[in-house]
């Protein structure tokens, strides 16, 4: 059974540099590291010491929150660095590799007769987990609480993101065995959205809802498509997982094993040749993006894709949710009459000078320029034109920076996360940071309410 | 070294310091800024605040070149008339002329100067005081001034009021972006209040109108709307195109509603302005005005009343006449004092142009009513956005009550344990 939805407030943001449909394999890292960044929310307890020697799959640290709730190493190597933030925050947990690999095994389940607590405990042992995100508070799921439907968003609409339905090509035992345990964790319905006539390894899959999703960008959020489907009320949980780790769910079930391995598309108008790379979960960023090389010398290395990824570095690692990695040009230059001179090679959502609407197609190489002061916000209505949910943007936000939390609930703060507010902070004349904004908002309403 | 980089130096040079960001507003002003994202998206669309001002001071250009040049036509017009010859306005004939040119900027000119030094020149005090950048906002309003007052007002008179307008308009709710009055239109507010001799009756409109009064050469300066609330519209010699295309006395950008209406289209166009408010306000000024001609259709009203004039113009005519198309489209759009929500802003625009033509009919000191039904709907906007969002979390509440919400692991033993011990 499938059912459409269509989204027509947006925007495509078509940027130069797509991955080319072809996947090579990475070279292996010899460090792999874990950022506890990655883990919003987290209070990491190690489990480990400095120096101590572990396998693929044995965890490192648990969640002081929920103990039972285990990360777990990569690969099976050295732990030589903690490294500390102010504090003593834990920031990155790095892992020397050695050549041959062993794994902790599990014993695998079978999909259709796995029960429930079967298969939280395997999940939270295995470090598979923290794939499982909830709503409200966009943070790694609670495994006490009962979810009220699991969405999956397979439908890709993020500026420049790896295509799914390529890079999970000849997975469909690993997702339908993921899908399957899935919807015994809830009541509901697993829903899981497609692109709209495209020929998604989802269209065949049994145990879910299959929604067919047209439209611009953020129609492939998933957020968004909650907000279609099934709003989130107070009081209520979803879980939202990527289809990249429900490959990783999957194949621990088949097979017992954790194997944190992900086909990641490096992209962005600053890599030559930007493609597709078979690579695992920490490793470092430099492994593939040199063997694709890079066409500038001041570029910045986003995990992620451009709107919601974290800045790295070269030498960073690839992050535990991303399957996309950017590299785009720095834009810390000036520009002379930058501000009012008509504009055709940037994106703009207004026709004041800026010609970005003639060409809706075109492709356009954006660097990392504010173009523009932060300023307090002062035009109002171009947030709707990109804000598909029935939420009031503005006013949400600015409850969220006044600290206002009867006003945040009400306004709908439960159903959102940073990224839905990603389309919106890219077109703000303001340049007001709305994933922030938002961020802090959540996390002020989980402390002050959870 | 080039410019460029000089400036960066000296950027950097003074970085934290009291003056910085009076120079980094000169600097930001000759070059977009060398800022890179650092939360959230990592790439941004080309549109900023000093962008957005400068279209709506692009709309707002030709209506001053208008401006500059009937000021000069409606001095020598008047003079022409109080010697008994009546012109008939061309406009390649006798309207762009270079005597009329040098007439308008001479006393044009001057109020422009005089609204952005002394209004700029708060704004800076201000950025430097509190630290934070200069902010674009009264590029604008900087604009807006001069083309709203009278022609001839004394240049200490706009100076005071821009001071007032822009420190207890803006600055002191906390800058652009969170005032609550239009500052365009508490500086015009302010002006009509505390000089009311200077800014209306029949003399203000026209150059040199004051200072011949009582005189031989004495001239009129009356408006349209002037005649009509003193029941003298048979005396006019304006026709619908001279109002239409703005060959009339006024404030000196009011009058081409042509030029209004084009740079209303710019900015709807270029999706700075609403639409919504716009139209919305014309619909309302077109209801007003129906119901009033209505009025007098029914006999309600006869030819006596003082608003007899007023009230059976005909309802399109408000459109063309006096300040409500430049209203409309430049000020009641300020989206800082507007509504917000787009439902709220149909609305808001409606009140605007319905109160607009009613404060015109019903006020005899003054009859003109799109300044004051602007900053009394500026006052309402709040509590229209607060009606239309109330709406939205009606519907979510209501949603909310058919919530699933399923139990935590433990949370059912606990209640059950709880159950058996009472």
């Amino acid at each position: 059974m499938s059912k459409d939805i269509r989204i027509k407030k947006g925007l495509n943001i078509n940027l130069i540099g797509d991955a080319e449909k072809i996947t090579s394999k990475a070279v292996l890292s010899n460090v792999y590291a874990i950022n506890l960044q990655d883990f919003h929310g987290i209070t990491p307890k190690l489990l480990v010491k400095q120096g101590a020697e572990v396998k693929a799959g044995e965890p490192l640290f648990y969640n002081k929150n929920v103990e039972d709730m285990l990360f777990v190493s990569p690969v099976s190597g050295e732990l030589i660095e903690v490294v500390r933030g102010a504090r003593r925050k834990i920031l990155t947990l790095k892992i020397l590799a050695d050549k041959s690999q062993e794994f902790v095994s599990h014993t695998p389940l079978s999909p259709k007769s796995a029960k429930a607590e079967e298969i939280k405990a395997l999940l939270l042992k295995s470090g598979c987990w923290p794939f499982i995100k909830q709503r409200p508070y966009d943070i790694i799921a609670n495994p006490s609480a009962t979810p009220k439907s699991i969405f999956i968003s397979a439908y890709v609409t993020s500026p420049m993101a790896a295509d799914l339905d390529y890079a999970l090509k000849g997975k469909e035992n690993e997702i339908q065995a993921a899908i399957t345990i899935l919807g015994k964790l809830t009541p509901g319905k697993v829903h899981v959205s497609v692109g709209k006539g495209g020929q998604s390894i989802f269209s065949k899959i049994e145990g879910a809802e299959i929604h067919n999703v047209s439209g611009p960008h953020p129609a492939g959020l998933v957020g968004t498509q909650i907000n279609k489907i099934d709003p989130i009320n107070k009081g209520e949980v979803v879980w939202t997982i990527t289809p990249q780790d429900l490959v990783i769910i999957g194949e621990l079930l088949l097979t017992g094993r954790y194997n944190p391995e992900r086909v990641v598309a490096l992209v962005g108008s600053s890599v030559k040749s930007p493609k597709y790379y078979t690579t695992k979960i920490g490793s470092e960023i430099a492994t593939f993006l040199y063997a694709s090389g890079v066409n500038t010398e001041n570029f910045r290395v986003i995990n992620g894709d451009v709107l919601t990824g974290s800045k790295t570095k070269p030498d960073g690692y690839l992050g535990y949710y991303n399957n996309t990695v950017t590299a785009i040009p720095e834009g810390d230059d000036y520009e002379f009459f930058g501000w009012n001179k008509p504009v055709f090679n940037k994106i703009s959502s207004t026709r004041a000078l800026t010609f970005s609407w003639l060409q809706p197609k075109k492709k356009y190489d954006l660097d990392t320029n504010t173009n523009g002061e932060h300023r307090a916000f002062v035009v109002t209505g171009l947030y709707e034109e990109v804000f598909p949910m029935d939420i009031y943007p503005l006013q949400l936000l600015k409850a969220c920076m006044v600290k206002d939390l009867d006003e945040m609930e009400q306004l709908g703060l439960y159903e959102v996360a940073p990224e839905d507010f990603s389309l919106t902070e890219f077109i703000c004349i303001s340049k007001q940071p709305h994933q922030q904004i938002i961020r802090e908002g959540l996390d002020l309403l989980y402390k002050e309410i959870g | 070294m080039s410019l460029k980089s000089n400036l960066h130096n000296l950027k950097e040079k003074y970085k934290g310091k009291k003056m910085a960001p009076a120079f980094n507003a000169i600097h930001t002003f000759l070059y977009a800024p060398n800022e890179t994202t650092h939360s959230g998206s990592h790439v941004r669309a080309v549109d900023d605040l000093k962008r957005t001002m400068n279209t709506v001071i692009m709309a707002l250009v030709p209506v001053l070149i208008f401006g500059i040049f009937n000021a000069g036509y409606q001095h020598y017009a008047a003079v022409d008339a109080a010697n008994g010859v009546i012109r008939q306005a061309s406009l390649f004939g006798n309207f762009l002329t270079w005597e009329n040119f040098i007439m308008g900027a001479w006393t044009v000119l001057p109020l422009v100067i005089v609204s952005y030094a002394v209004g700029l020149a708060v704004e800076f005090l201000f950025a430097v005081i509190k630290g934070h950048e200069v902010e674009e906002g009264y590029l604008v309003t900087g604009m807006l001034v001069p083309l709203i007052v009278p022609i001839d007002t004394p240049l200490w008179m706009l100076a005071v009021a821009v001071v007032f307008g822009v420190v207890i308009g803006k600055e002191v709710f906390g800058g652009t972006g969170m005032n609550i009055l239009n500052p365009a239109l508490t500086i015009r507010a302010f002006l009509f209040f505390a000089y009311p001799t200077w800014m209306s009756g029949d003399k203000v409109w026209v150059h040199q109108a004051v200072d011949l009064a009582g005189g031989p050469d004495a001239i009129s300066g009356e408006t349209i709307l002037g005649y009509l609330a003193q029941g003298k519209g048979a005396e006019m010699s304006y026709s619908v195109s001279d109002m239409f295309f703005g060959f009339i006395p006024g404030s000196v950008g009011e009058t081409s509603t042509i030029l209004i209406l084009l740079g209303g289209l710019f900015l709807i166009y270029s999706k700075i302005a609403s639409w919504r408010i716009m139209v919305s306000a014309v619909i309302g000024a077109l209801v007003m005005g129906v119901i009033f001609n209505g009025v007098v259709d029914a006999g309600w009203i006869t030819e006596t009343s003082k608003f007899y004039g007023l009230m059976s113009f005909a309802f399109w005519q408000h459109l063309i006449v006096g300040g409500l198309a430049f209203g409309i489209v430049y000020m009641a759009t300020d989206p800082v004092t507007g509504a917000q929500t787009n439902r709220g802003k149909w609305f808001y625009g409606f009140f605007i142009g319905f109160i607009s033509v009613l404060i015109r009919v019903f006020n005899p000191a003054y009859p003109e009513g799109v300044f004051l039904a602007i900053l009394l709907m500026n006052v309402f906007a709040p509590t229209i956005d607060h009606y239309v969002i109330r709406g939205n979390i009606k519907r979510r509440l209501k949603r909310a009550k058919n919530a699933t919400i399923l139990p935590r692991d433990g949370e059912g033993k606990a209640q059950e344990l709880k159950a058996e011990t009472v």
